[in-house]
Parts: structure tokens; sequence; C-alpha cells
């Protein structure tokens, strides 16, 4: 398979293709600001826990230079891995229902407990009715998500696919590795 | 070709899959009322839980990986596989593995433990597993999402045995989640009944081998003979999303729809056993799947559920519900979705409460999950099927 795009975002900078992108704001507030920056029509994003917001962050970057979002499709997957699974967004969940006397558990909260929700914001934003997938490893493997994406295209429909390592640890320690793939 | 070799349920209801089945046949659940206070948490809720005291829990283990070590040991017991060979993977399928960690009141355990792919390398560490596990969370289709994974990575040649793993304990975290959905239903759950109001939770571990008849008819061998000389193919599998909403599912089923058309290919609807569907008993999900049915073509096909036997089991329900069908397969039986009653769901698909006869070879089971997505996964079993 042939990358065709490739970005690399961490609280501190942004990296497309191997340029730097000018960003001021660090940790959460600089997905913000790309946000504001770069895309700005999609207010569904400050519904989305960190992780979601790393990861339609850096979909949108790769997509935009790609310049063809090849929407209304199912030939493009969207693989992602990552070693936190939902943990960032888990502990926030957790502090709503921790003391019974102070309960109060919220859906749109909830939701975001399962890390594969990135690649279903992804999908909706882009109209992709391809495979949506999500993998957690006990440390970042590259050669092994390779192996399992590659595997991927012998679901006969795939041809393209987002894939990377989108892991958020809290909004001060994420990291998002992610490239635009083809056949 | 990818045959299975060897399978196992750990469940509330049995230890072994024969144990399952026969409490199943017997439309047997341990779905039980559990009363508000339970776990700390203001609703009372049926679910299908573990009884801890009789769960052969493993010392230094969670709660969480002990089922999934019983269940993979149950399972590898039944072969000579050698797990240290650089040719076997281990996969994992669970939603919220040891999020109950996170729980002040939990026993202590390092924090990184509450980290799927840490607590799965503890597991595989048990075993002697020579390769890095792979961990999937792909919500509610996890444990089709792992066997479709299995399927490609053996049929690749990446690996030559596949020891799948789908499992999920109850926590308060859990249950007061899907209570702020009210997703809920306080009775047990009525799959695609017009009654119906919502799922029950439950817990469970099971397990399914995998392994490439072209590569490792030399290489593996059965200690016990399995209950008939045919063997399952895992044939086709697909995820596909509804690109619609992130815990809602799409009304017209489009991703389930198109995974169910991707699983089949010219599978002839007349050769299918059942649909063995996801079924929760929500509103929404039922309606879904049945849509999604529709749209395939498969109306004449019996479709079942199982969550009235386990409830929604997460991470467990795509490998335990595969593993519960292909027994009854065996035994000749497409079982009754237990909790139905009267038909609720817009399209007439063909769901019965009775067990029934068949002599049908082959059946798709399909999941669909929070995030939009859906799987479909096609297994048969022919005479041809040897290793």
């Amino acid at each position: 398979m042939t990358t065709k795009q490739r970005i690399w975002i961490t609280p501190t900078q942004v990296e497309l293709n191997g340029t730097k992108l000018p960003v001021t704001a660090h940790g959460g507030a600089l997905l913000t600001e790309l946000y504001r920056q770069h895309v700005n029509d999609y207010p569904k994003f400050f519904k989305m826990d960190e992780l979601s917001r790393l990861g339609f962050v850096a979909a949108e970057l790769l997509l935009q230079a790609e310049g063809d979002r090849h929407s209304d499709t199912d030939d493009r997957a969207v693989i992602l891995f990552n070693r936190c699974s939902s943990l960032c967004n888990d502990r926030k969940y957790q502090a709503t229902i921790a003391d019974k006397n102070d309960y109060f558990p919220s859906p749109s909260i909830f939701v975001y407990t399962l890390p594969n929700i990135v690649t279903g914001e992804i999908a909706i934003r882009n109209r992709y009715y391809g495979e949506t997938s999500f993998y957690v490893l006990a440390a970042r493997d590259y050669s092994f998500m390779q192996s399992v994406v590659e595997a991927s295209f012998r679901d006969g429909t795939t041809r393209s696919a987002l894939f990377g390592w989108i892991d958020c640890e809290d909004h001060d320690h994420f990291e998002a590795y992610m490239e635009l793939v083809v056949q | 070709m990818v045959l299975k070799i060897a399978d196992n349920i750990y469940s509330p209801l049995g230890k072994t899959t024969e144990e399952n089945y026969a409490a199943v046949k017997q439309g047997h659940s341990m779905l039980r009322s559990y009363p508000a206070g339970t776990m700390d948490l203001p609703e009372p809720f049926t679910a299908s839980l573990f009884d801890w005291d009789s769960v052969d829990l493993i010392d230094g283990y969670t709660h969480f990986e002990s089922i999934v070590i019983q269940s993979v040991r149950r399972a590898l017991e039944q072969t000579d596989i050698d797990v240290q060979a650089p040719d076997v993977q281990f996969i994992l399928s669970t939603t919220k593995g040891n999020v109950d960690l996170l729980d002040s009141r939990a026993p202590a355990f390092p924090p990184d433990r509450v980290l799927p792919g840490v607590s799965a390398q503890y597991i595989a560490d048990y075993f002697g597993f020579s390769r890095v596990p792979l961990v999937v969370s792909n919500a509610c289709i996890s444990g089709l999402s792992a066997q479709i994974t299995a399927l490609r990575l053996l049929e690749s040649g990446a690996c030559r045995t596949a020891v799948v793993a789908g499992a999920d304990v109850q926590s308060r975290f859990i249950i007061s989640g899907f209570g702020s959905f009210k997703a809920l239903s306080p009775q047990e759950c009525r799959p695609f009944d017009i009654e119906r109001i919502g799922l029950n939770l439950g817990e469970a571990a099971a397990t399914i081998i995998y392994t490439n008849s072209q590569e490792s008819s030399q290489r593996h061998t059965l200690t016990e003979p399995i209950a008939n000389s045919q063997s399952w193919q895992a044939v086709r599998g697909a995820v596909r999303n509804d690109a619609f909403h992130i815990s809602g599912p799409s009304p017209k089923g489009e991703g389930s729809y198109r995974a169910i058309r991707a699983a089949l290919g010219d599978e002839p609807a007349s050769a299918l056993a059942m649909v063995n569907v996801h079924g929760t008993s929500t509103l929404y999900n039922d309606e879904m799947e049945s849509a999604a049915i529709d749209r395939a073509g498969l109306l004449d096909v019996p479709v079942n559920s199982l969550k009235g036997y386990y409830g929604h089991t997460m991470g467990a329900a795509g490998v335990l519900e595969t593993v519960l069908s292909m027994r009854a397969l065996d035994d000749g039986i497409v079982l009754g979705t237990r909790g139905f009653e009267d038909l609720g769901v817009s399209h007439r698909v063909r769901v019965s409460s009775q067990h029934s006869k068949t002599d049908r070879q082959s059946f798709l089971k399909l999941l669909s999950g929070f995030g939009g997505c859906n799987a479909a996964m096609l297994f048969r079993k022919e005479a041809g099927n040897k290793l």
C-alpha cells in the first residue's frame, strides 16, 4: 500500500507531509485552534471528546491536503489504533458517577467512553459507508499495525484507508499519527 | 480455508459450550432482577451476571482477566497448539475491559492495568503467547470484528492459528451509562416483540480458535474428536458504517445492509439456516435490523436473537453468539428467541420463540454498535470441511 498524505499532531506541534503548520496554542486548545483555522464548519466538533477531536482534525487536514474527500463511498476504511483506549473520557465519565450522592451520568459523555467513536465521527462527516475499526495495543507497533491494515484490503471492497495511531491520555498528553493510504 | 478447531463459552449459564447449549436448549437464562442499591445504582435493573463466588478467580488477575483466562484455557485444552509458536495470534475482543478499576473501591492494581492492551498482555503472558496480543475495541461489534480480523490475518498468512476471545464484565460504570441512555429494560428483554422497551446487560467470556487448514493440517491435531466430523468454516465477513449518528442506528439499516451484502456474497438465502442478529430488544436496533434484512431479501430466512438467554454481553457477544449458533446447528436446531411473542417491527422478519429443526448448513451473524458500525459474517459447515 502507498501513503498519499501523512499528519503528525502532538500537544505542541503539527506536521503535515513533513511541513510544520503554524500554531500558537498547546494541548487541547491546539486542537480547537486547528479546527477554527482549517475547518470551522462543523459545530459537532464541540460536542466531541478529546480523542474524537484529535482524530477528526487529523482526518480533516489529511483530506484537505488530498483535495478530494471521496464522500458517499464504501471503499474507504477508517482503521485506528491506540494504547489508552478511551481512558481520557472514561475518567471524565467516572467522575459523574463516583459519588452516589452527586450522581449525574450523561449519555453525551458516556457515548465517548468507546474508542471507536472517533471512527464514526469521521465516517459521518465524510459519508463513508465502508469499514470502521478500532484496535488497542500495549505499545505502538507500526509494522503490526501495517499488517492489520494491509490485511483489511482483503475485504475486497476497501481500496483506501485512513489509518493511524490516535492516542489521548489527557488534554496535555496526546498524539496522532495518521495516513491516507491506498492499495 | 479458515476452520474452527475449538471453542468455549464461560458464562453465568455454564463453564463449557456444552453446559451453555444444554441450558439454552432448555430455555434457561441467568437474567435476574437486581434491586435499586445494587452496585450503589439508584434504579433496579435486570441482568445476567456471574456469581463471583463460583467463578475460578485467579490470584493477581482481575475479574475480567480471570474469565478470559478460564475460557481460553478450556478452548486450548481441546487442541495441541503450541501457543509459544511465532505463528499463533491471540486476539481479544472487549469494549471496556478493566474499566471497573477506575472505581476507587476497586482492588488495587497498577494504574496502567486499566489499559486494554496491557491487560491483554498479562493474559497472553499467563499462557505464554509469544506474539503481541491484539485488542479489538469496536463497540458492540467487537466479537465479529475480532473474528473478521482473524480471518484476514490467517488468509494473508500473517499467522497460522488465531485464538479469538471476547469478554466483558458489568460494572457501575457500564450499567449507569446505558441507564443514562434510557436503553435498559427493568424486566427481561423481548427482542423484536411489540412490547419491547430496552435491553438487559450481561457478562461472559467466549473463545473460538481458528486455523488455516491448508497450512495446518499436518501441524495441529485435536486431542478429542469434535461432535461430528464436519468443521465450521469462517467464510467471509464485513464491517460497514451507517455514516448517520454515533449512538442511534440508521433507520434504513444502511451499514447493516451493506455488511450483509458484502458478507453473503453469492451464498443463496435458501442455504441459510438462520440470521442470528444483534437483537438487543431496543426499539431502534430491532427495527433497524428488520429493515436491513428486508432490503437484503432475507425475509424468508429464520431470524433469531440470543440476548434473551444472556443479555447483551458486549465484547463477548460476537464470539459467544457465534459459538452457540454453531453448536445449535450441529444439533440441527435453530434456537428460538427467548422473550419474543408478537412481532413489533415493521418488516416481517421470521422470528419465533420456539426452537425449530433445520438441515441447512450455513448462517449469517449480525451485530451493530455505537459509532454507527455494523458487522456481518457468514459461517458454513460442509462435509468437505475436514482438517
